[in-house]
């Protein structure tokens, strides 16, 4: 509406830009307020920039490296020295937990992140455009979705091949149909509303609609999809790593190392308990956030 | 409108099923594009460990009996041809097995283990998520939510090797009763009392024959993997009926039937319930792939002997014939599943267009 050249419109930088914003700060503000509200939001954001802090600090935080070895420590229960215990070569568990971090997060972020672009594209043009595209899109969504989430993944790392990044790519080929059938059915109950149709009557190209109208309002449902999507793929990818089809022998990777202690897990507990403690946190701060936004984006629970 | 309701219903079932068509298709299409992926899809048919002379008389006989000199789309259609003749390839990592007979071997005992979990996860998940949204806000409904909150986020495998830890070890070295640690049955009890296969669901069968030290033994064997397994979707049924609950109460039929002075149980129980049950049914068809899907984790740790273990072990050991057919039977047990949750669906709420 760029063309539109009201009086109100005739204001220019930043005090323009801020009375644009207005409205918008006013609702981020409401939300963070009604976000605090709930302790077990909160203690999910703590936990989900714990999370996020020891994965990029890791270098720091973590008293070994990731491959150091203490031959002379093997099998050692919690200690001052290795407060997670170490594993059967003699590895400190919990710097070895604070490395799998980066890792495990960087596939669940990659793997939403990747997910959400591929499938926001499908699923705009398909809603957009409907007809036979639509159609079309739909029934390949349909077929990806007929296979449980994991199975299929398990299908595609083992035609790719077993290792990290296929499980990653496999990942992403099993994730992305849900948010193109997100993005779709946003765009198909938006493009039937009211600015949509007056953006169009002002002459308002396809692209510009759905880039600038359709997919800022289908935000947040995607936001909260994202963030409990990023559980269910540390989940998924770790229970593929724990059966053998992600991380080596000898990587720190939270999977990996609950499948070595398993081997151990009546002399030793403790090399398989503190990562599957690792997974379980951090799948729980993303589920309570993720929970938590949907609450208070909903419009109809907000006021 | 009420006479016109099965007449619809029949249309909508007839629609369902052929709108599987394009999926089943496309279904096997993936597990065709996967097994040319992996690697010869020759390997699906050969038997492992023949002698080196006959083994490349036996790649020609199977090259000419599958088709798989011909154009890749001619060998789609023969795939799909053999598929339906019921010839599914061999299973290498099964002694060789015909696919068919190996899904027959093992089916029972994951249908059999996901069939627990169901029915453990919907007896607890439904009082629970009832008693969450009648004590709103109070300790109950906090500690109710922490419990599924903790159980959609616990990786399974790992859940299942603590429970091995606690209820097996732990118990047994302190000498008390415990729990197998893995498998169906015990070994020695099927010897001793050998068990009459009439459904291969052991503690169907047993019950059938009478056979009651193996209903005891298989009983006993499923508590720690059925639990294990029924976690999650406990904790998802839980969660959808406490919500769908809160919702029904909040409705003015409910607030009618408390004015007229109705208790509180019966509001509950024979106004509420029924239609709070409807969404928690949808989401039993959701968990299903779930429950599919954490049986290949938890066989796995509880050396169940069914097609998760089998599955695992034919990946492991680049067995393509059990691969493929592993995937495409839990593609179609999957969306039937939720096709019939669909018709329940549609049959429990007259709501609902069928269109």
């Amino acid at each position: 509406m760029a063309e539109l050249k009201s009086p109100l419109r005739m204001k220019s930088g930043i005090s323009k830009w801020r009375e644009d914003m207005a409205p918008r700060v006013r609702e981020l503000r409401f939300t963070i307020y009604l976000l605090r509200q709930s302790p077990l939001v909160v203690a999910g954001f703590i936990l989900m920039f714990a999370f996020i802090a020891m994965a990029i600090f890791a270098p720091w935080i973590a008293p070994y490296g990731p491959e150091e070895r203490i031959w002379e420590a093997k099998l050692q229960p919690p200690s001052s020295q290795h407060i997670f215990g170490t594993d059967e070569s003699g590895g400190d568990i919990f710097s070895r937990i604070i490395w799998a971090s980066q890792l495990d997060l960087a596939i669940a972020v990659t793997v939403v992140v990747t997910a959400m672009a591929i499938g926001s594209a499908m699923g705009a043009a398909s809603g957009y455009l409907g007809g036979k595209i639509d159609e079309v899109m739909m029934r390949i969504t349909d077929i990806f979705l007929a296979f449980p989430a994991l199975i299929l993944a398990m299908t595609i790392a083992a035609a790719l091949g077993r290792n990290l990044t296929n499980l990653t790519i496999a990942l992403i080929v099993v994730w992305w149909p849900a948010y193109a059938r997100l993005i779709r059915g946003q765009v198909l109950s938006e493009r039937e509303k009211l600015y949509v149709e007056a953006a169009r009557a002002v002459g308002a190209p396809t692209r510009r609609i759905i880039f600038r109208h359709v997919l800022p309002n289908s935000i947040y449902p995607l936001l909260v999809n994202a963030t409990l999507d990023l559980g269910g793929v540390i989940l998924t990818a770790a229970g593929l790593s724990f059966i053998g089809f992600g991380a080596g022998a000898g990587i720190a990777e939270w999977g990996r190392m609950i499948a070595d202690g398993r081997n151990y897990l009546f002399q030793s507990p403790w090399m398989a308990t503190f990562p599957g403690l690792a997974i379980l946190l951090s799948a729980l701060a993303m589920n309570l956030v993720g929970d938590g936004l949907r609450d208070v984006l909903d419009p109809r629970l907000r006021r | 409108m009420r006479e016109a309701f099965p007449l619809k219903m029949r249309d909508y079932i007839i629609r369902r099923l052929l709108l599987l068509i394009p999926v089943l298709m496309g279904i096997s299409m993936v597990t065709f594009t996967l097994s040319h992926m992996i690697g010869d899809p020759v390997a699906a048919y050969l038997p492992g460990g023949a002698v080196e002379r006959i083994r490349e008389q036996q790649i020609q006989q199977i090259i000419k009996a599958h088709h798989l000199d011909e154009p890749i789309y001619m060998q789609y259609w023969y795939y799909v041809n053999d598929i339906m003749r019921g010839d599914w390839g061999i299973s290498r990592s099964d002694h060789d097995r015909p696919v068919v007979v190996s899904i027959q071997n093992y089916f029972p005992a994951t249908f059999e283990l996901t069939l627990v979990a169901i029915v453990v996860s919907l007896l607890m998940g439904i009082p629970m998520g009832i008693i969450s949204a009648t004590k709103k806000d109070k300790p109950a409904d906090h500690a109710t939510r922490l419990f599924s909150l903790t159980g959609i986020s616990i990786p399974i495998f790992w859940f299942a090797l603590l429970l091995q830890y606690t209820f097996f070890y732990q118990l047994k070295i302190n000498k008390l009763p415990y729990l197998p640690l893995e498998g169906r049955v015990d070994d020695f009890v099927m010897i001793s009392h050998p068990l009459k296969t009439v459904t291969g669901f052991y503690i169907l069968d047993s019950i059938i024959t009478g056979n009651w030290p193996v209903l005891i033994s298989s009983l006993s064997h499923i508590i720690l993997p059925g639990f294990a397994l029924a976690y999650a979707t406990l904790a998802l049924i839980t969660r959808m009926m406490r919500s769908s609950m809160l919702e029904v109460l909040r409705q003015d039929y409910i607030t009618l039937a408390k004015s007229k002075g109705l208790s509180e149980r019966v509001v509950i129980y024979k106004h509420a319930l029924k239609n709070a049950m409807i969404p928690t049914v949808t989401v039993t068809g959701i968990a299903f792939g779930g429950l599919l899907a954490g049986a290949v984790l938890t066989e796995t740790v509880f050396a169940w002997p069914g097609m998760g273990r089998w599955a695992t072990g034919a990946i492991l050991t680049d067995d393509i014939g059990a691969i493929m057919g592993f995937t495409l039977l839990i593609a179609v047990v999957y969306i039937v599943a939720n096709l019939i949750v669909d018709l329940i669906y549609a049959a429990l709420d007259p709501r609902i267009k069928l269109g």
